[in-house]
């Protein structure tokens, strides 16, 4: 994946797959003064301990349209690459956490990337899914949830694309520090 | 903080008032963004985004655009499946921004199905 807003595309997509109706996606870029965070939440079905440890590694996988699943063992080896680490903790029909960390400065870390397209992206793909999304940089933090936002919208759809729009650009305004 | 503003929102509400069309009715096309991870690494973020900025520019709101996981025909990602209501689904193979956008105004728009991008029919 040629960004890091894309394996969190793919870990959201994951999580709704397993019946999540909420997801958590946290991105810390100030972790340890030196890492990025990302940590992945949902309230899906939940994996079994021996799924769990075995989720990793690409021969492994629930699809059938195919036997390799790339998408969790692609993430854990971005994060490896450049010196990070990665974790998943996942309960029987509780749901599952994931969250790995990259090296700020590491050579082979891939850029955060368009964080803006992939929260409407799972917006508009998944209206019925809430999406909380909180960004932390040095100077500042953004955080969205799609539960409150359909509050203040009152009669207006959320995936309305001139909201989806608006909602893109604050993001990507956002990061790029254009406030 | 960054957020969605009142006055944004004031701005879309007076758009969208505007624009019947942008509020929807009933569904007569949809198209279905096939995101596993397979398209996601292929570029189906931005087939989906290029679809929600034709929409917005057609103020059709009776097109719906979804995602779903992956199709199974992982080397021809990103696919695109229209499906308009009464005729068969169209598959389409091997996505970027401009078929998006020729898919979306001459398939979604005007019924022409793009036989050059179809893998098939769903």
């Amino acid at each position: 994946m040629r960004e890091l807003s894309l394996h969190i595309l793919d870990l959201a997509e994951n999580g709704i797959t397993a019946g999540a109706d909420r997801i958590t996606i946290q991105v810390d870029e100030t972790f340890l003064d030196t890492h990025i965070k990302i940590t992945v939440t949902d309230n899906g079905s939940g994996m079994a301990p021996d799924m769990v440890a075995a989720v990793s590694d690409p021969f492994v996988t629930t699809r059938t349209t195919r036997r390799v699943g790339m998408g969790i063992s692609l993430f854990k080896a971005a994060a490896e690459r450049c010196n990070g680490n990665f974790e998943i903790k996942s309960k029987r029909s509780k749901g599952t956490t994931l969250w790995a960390t990259f090296e700020t400065d590491h050579l082979d870390r891939a850029p955060v990337g368009n964080m803006g397209e992939t929260i409407t992206t799972l917006i508009a793909g998944f209206p019925d899914i809430g999406i909380k999304y909180d960004h932390i940089l040095f100077r500042d933090s953004f955080n969205l949830d799609t539960a409150e936002l359909k509050q203040d919208l009152d009669d207006l759809a959320l995936d309305n694309p001139l909201v989806l729009t608006r909602i893109k650009e604050i993001i990507n305004d956002f990061i790029q520090g254009k406030e | 903080m960054a957020k969605l503003t009142v006055e944004d929102l004031k701005q879309i509400k007076e758009k969208t008032s505007q624009d019947a069309a942008l509020r929807g009715g009933e569904t007569i096309a949809k198209l279905t963004v096939h995101m596993g991870t397979c398209g996601i690494a292929a570029g189906a973020r931005q087939v989906m985004n290029t679809l929600l900025e034709e929409k917005a520019e057609s103020k059709r709101g009776d097109i719906k655009i979804v995602a779903a996981g992956c199709l199974g025909m992982c080397s021809s990602e990103p696919n695109l499946t229209v499906e308009i209501i009464g005729e068969e689904p169209i598959v389409y193979k091997e996505m970027d921004q401009n078929r998006t956008r020729q898919v979306f105004r001459r398939h979604v728009l005007k019924g022409e199905v793009q036989t050059d991008f179809a893998l098939g029919k769903g």
